[in-house]
């Protein structure tokens, strides 16, 4: 399974986190700081993989964003590597060519979107559209808020 | 009360600010204004302010004081209020947190709500960071969601049933039913779950897995839906790369493996598809790839027939020319995972690994590194070691310990020759020396004290090396033993391995003179150095020069140093005439097991080793102790006395405990006992009887050791029956020293008041040459007068 999933800027400021298992405040803070540590002081070019404790660390640089993916040692770490470009490319198709402002000024629907993708350190839907689907429906449902419920028929 | 400003400007102001302090000073002024907003109990704005909230959690600042809120957005109407609030929960209030639990009522009823989107919010969030009670109560509405038809809600729920079972493992069976036709389902989401469902409760249960294996017949099932993607058209939906679905095919592939390991039949049934899949599956991109190596990973693990694993190892090594690093890194970890089973299919990728040795990537060095040590053996062991030693003169720093060590084993392991060995050694030493570890000093010289016939030839080289350059201290340590030693041959110019030099005992004396003085000796290396001076003195003539030496560093500062000269000195001059016996030649020393550093300790070399071997032991250690009063270091075997209470007695304060122990001395009449001896361990026990307070009984553990190894990490625990009570104080030291050449002391009070018979358990453990011992006794041969 996936232990967790950070998304920090080239200044190593924080854009999301995403714990899949319970751990203190502390400890999140302290492995906040580690992975952008590291993270940051890797060479251009060199392969996306670390090792970290007991982990595999998956990172990947988006224009001013690394996505930091930290997996189980027994898990594939090139998929790892495509579960990040998807959800790269779930928030692009959503913002529209996203940029790091698009998930800072909306960074709950970044978690939104992160939650109808992956869950419990698992992959949840492997097809784009299913997820592009339910995130609409859901937007649609806030707006309607005032009105009563309604149900909305997805495909399949 | 005005509006609660809106989240987007609350970001677009904080990120206005210019200093860290000025950040401070916004987010605690919202942070008020939200709490009295909280305090008002307004449900219009409380979603607004506890996004606001969870925004300045990111950026650092305590959020707790809006968990409660998180609980009443949750347990809103409104859609958007659930968002926002299950949201916060899952940022703010995982089970650690005291309020955690009061969700389990919302989420119980979210999880019957109408809208299949707050089932689904309700999902995620058990599913995310449910606890464990949370999960008992709530697995049965999990359960239930798992047989829906709605296929959304069937995906959550099978993430759902395996995050409840990985905390509860026990509800793993009340998942069963429901798994039966979750791979007849079209829908890849739930698809690609249920293989994570399947996955989790076959790597849980073994019963399980056979059960999966016969009754289910997961394996075909499995092999249909992968052969359906492999074979399937362009499913826009699902492709990525020209590949369908790349998730699911290698979730299929991992629950494959787990099938069919240890098992013929599954194995033999995946065995078609896995070459299909091997074969076919582009490679171009990294997800093709990515499918690959889960093949490889499935095929190297299963009982495959030896023409996959073949295919296997040959991907791998495709991959290792592959241009993007991290699949060349990937290939080279997995190597490493199968060069013990497949050593013979992974030697004809040798080549390819060593030239990965010359690689930019950090990784893919380290990688290439531990491959290649892996892969020598007797016969490649010249062209190997050429490489490695290539590599460990151009490798970075952090490198060079470890492939110096591995260069050792090696070379121990698979040396052609002495003189190749030999050669080798000198070369790690003069290339890569201040990397070597502190034991290699050690070994190396007991390595050149074995091989007899290279002795001159050894020192001569090392006495070159030293010319060049004295600043490594491992090469410099391990030269001046052998000039020590060998120096005899070295003049006298016997080397028959190469052309031998001509030097003079001046020239060697000032060398080792040149040592002590340098700035660049350590402490250890001058000691090195002062000694094999003076061992040149029964090899030498110029022992005049040598007896000068020897007493300037009478005086020296440095303590270690000092006693050395004055021991020396006191060789001359009192003791001359054993001082050839002495500094004789050493012998072939045995290696002790394993992985030892033998007993030869770093500091000094000369009569140390002599307690390796007792029957050369040169009856000596008497006589310097007793010529003059300088501090016992030189084979120190006293016994630790054993601990006093020399306390004067004192009155009994009332209720006589434990710690108010100041009993006298009296050493009483109660006879020592032995109470335990094994393995080389003997604890003995002495006994003191604390008066006043006579149920009190005072026990002094003697722990001695009479192997050839010290044990170190000692610990010695007791237990008690329940009508005692029993103190244990601090130990003397954790080391039992080799040889009984000292004990271990502990004191253990144990009150008896009702005078029953004393008995102990005791639990010992240590670590003797490397491995880890335990072991157990009772302790009932207690004498009556300890506990009457």
């Amino acid at each position: 399974m996936m232990r967790f999933l950070l998304l920090f800027s080239r200044q190593g400021k924080l854009r999301l986190q995403k714990w899949f298992t319970p751990i203190s405040e502390r400890e999140k803070k302290k492995i906040i700081r580690d992975m952008t540590t590291m993270v940051l002081a890797r060479q251009p070019r060199s392969c996306n993989f670390l090792h970290w404790k007991d982990l595999k660390i998956i990172y990947k640089r988006y224009a001013s964003l690394f996505f930091c993916l930290a997996i189980e040692n027994q898990e594939n770490e090139l998929i790892a590597l495509e579960v990040i470009h998807r959800y790269v490319e779930l928030l692009d198709k959503y913002f529209g060519n996203v940029c790091e402002l698009d998930i800072i000024f909306n960074f709950e629907k970044a978690y939104f979107i992160l939650d109808e993708f992956l869950m419990g350190g698992e992959i949840q839907e492997t097809s784009k559209q299913m997820v592009n689907r339910s995130i609409e429906a859901s937007d649609m449902l806030q707006e309607d808020d005032s009105s009563e419920w309604f149900e909305v028929e997805l495909f399949g | 009360m005005p509006a609660p400003i809106r989240l987007r400007e609350l970001i677009r102001t904080i990120r206005t600010a210019r200093t860290q302090a000025e950040e401070r000073e916004m987010i605690q002024k919202e942070c008020a204004a939200i709490r009295s907003s909280f305090r008002e109990e307004d449900n219009t704005y409380r979603c607004r302010n506890v996004a606001k909230l969870l925004y300045m959690h990111m950026l650092g600042y305590p959020a707790h004081f809006g968990q409660l809120e998180c609980l009443k957005l949750i347990a809103s109407q409104k859609f958007t209020d659930k968002r926002i609030g299950y949201l916060g929960a899952m940022l703010l209030l995982d089970e650690r947190q005291d309020v955690h639990l009061l969700m389990t009522n919302c989420i119980k009823n979210d999880l019957n709500h109408s809208t299949q989107y707050v089932q689904g919010l309700a999902l995620c969030t058990l599913g995310c960071m449910g606890s464990s009670e949370m999960c008992r109560d709530l697995a049965g509405e999990v359960e239930k969601l798992l047989k829906t038809s709605n296929s959304y809600l069937r995906k959550k729920a099978a993430l759902c049933a395996v995050h409840v079972i990985r905390k509860v493992p026990e509800l793993m069976e009340m998942f069963l039913p429901a798994t039966k036709n979750l791979l007849s389902e079209k829908n890849h989401g739930v698809l690609h779950t249920s293989v994570v469902l399947l996955t989790e409760m076959c790597e849980r249960s073994p019963d399980m897995l056979a059960h999966f294996r016969k009754n289910e017949k997961l394996v075909p099932q499995l092999v249909r839906i992968l052969k359906n993607l492999i074979m399937s058209g362009y499913s826009p939906e699902h492709d990525v790369s020209g590949i369908s679905d790349p998730f699911l095919q290698v979730r299929i592939l991992r629950l494959l493996r787990i099938l069919g390991k240890s098992d013929d039949d599954s194995s033999e049934a995946m065995n078609d598809i896995l070459a299909q899949v091997a074969t076919n599956t582009e490679t171009s991109k990294n997800v093709g790839n990515a499918i690959l190596y889960e093949t490889v990973l499935t095929i190297m693990d299963i009982k495959s027939e030896s023409g996959l694993r073949v295919l296997a190892i040959n991907i791998l090594g495709r991959f290792l020319l592959n241009n993007d690093k991290n699949i060349r890194y990937v290939a080279l970890t997995s190597l490493l995972k199968t060069v013990q089973t497949d050593h013979n299919a992974v030697q004809r990728h040798r080549s390819t690994i060593v030239d990965c040795l010359k690689d930019l990537d950090v990784s893919i060095k380290r990688r290439a590194m531990e491959l290649s040590f892996a892969l020598v053996n007797g016969n490649n062991i010249r062209g190997m070691m050429k490489e490695l030693l290539y590599f460990l003169d151009s490798c970075d720093p952090e490198f060079k310990a470890d492939c110096a060590s591995g260069v050792f084993l090696a070379a121990e392991k698979y040396a052609p020759s002495k003189r190749w060995h030999i050669d080798t050694i000198m070369r790690v030493l003069t290339t890569a020396g201040s990397y070597v570890r502190d034991d290699s000093v050690p070994n190396l010289i007991q390595l050149i004290t074995n091989s007899v016939e290279m002795h001159a030839y050894t020192v001569q080289r090392l006495y070159k090396a030293l010319l060049d350059d004295i600043s490594q201290q491992p090469l410099v340590q391990v030269a001046s033993w052998c000039i020590g030693e060998y120096g005899d041959l070295l003049v006298s110019g016997q080397c028959e391995e190469e052309e031998p030099i001509q030097v003079t005992e001046d020239e060697v004396l000032d060398v080792l003179e040149g040592l002590l003085v340098s700035n660049l000796s350590t402490p250890v290396t001058r000691g090195y150095s002062l000694t094999a001076i003076m061992k040149l003195s029964t090899r030498f003539s110029s022992v005049n020069r040598i007896k000068k030496v020897v007493s300037i560093y009478g005086s020296s500062i440095d303590v270690e140093l000092q006693q050395r000269a004055v021991e020396y000195n006191a060789l001359f001059k009192k003791y001359d005439h054993m001082r050839p016996a002495l500094l004789e030649r050493m012998p072939i020393m045995e290696k002790s097991a394993s992985n030892g550093p033998t007993e030869i300790v770093q500091t000094n070399g000369e009569t140390e080793p002599s307690v390796v071997e007792p029957k050369h032991l040169p009856p000596v250690t008497q006589p310097v102790n007793q010529a003059n009063d300088l501090l016992d270091l030189l084979g120190g075997n006293d016994v630790v006395p054993v601990i006093q209470n020399t306390m004067p007695t004192k009155p009994a304060s009332a209720g006589g405990e434990l710690l108010d122990l100041l009993g006298d001395l009296s050493l009483s009449a109660i006879p020592p006992m032995t109470a335990y001896n094994k393995n080389g361990l003997k604890i003995d026990f002495t006994f003191e009887r604390a008066n006043p307070n006579p149920n009190i009984a005072v026990i002094t553990i003697h722990a001695s050791n009479s192997t050839e190894a010290d044990m170190t990490d000692f610990v010695f625990q007791a237990a008690v029956p329940k009508t005692f009570q029993l103190q244990l104080l601090s130990p003397s030291s954790n080391v039992v020293p080799a040889l009984n050449q000292g004990t271990v002391t502990q004191v253990i009070r144990v009150l008896n008041p009702q005078k029953q018979q004393l008995r102990m358990r005791i639990k010992l453990t240590y670590t003797l040459k490397g491995s880890p011992v335990q072991d157990l006794a009772e302790v009932n041969n207690f004498p009556p007068q300890s506990w009457q």
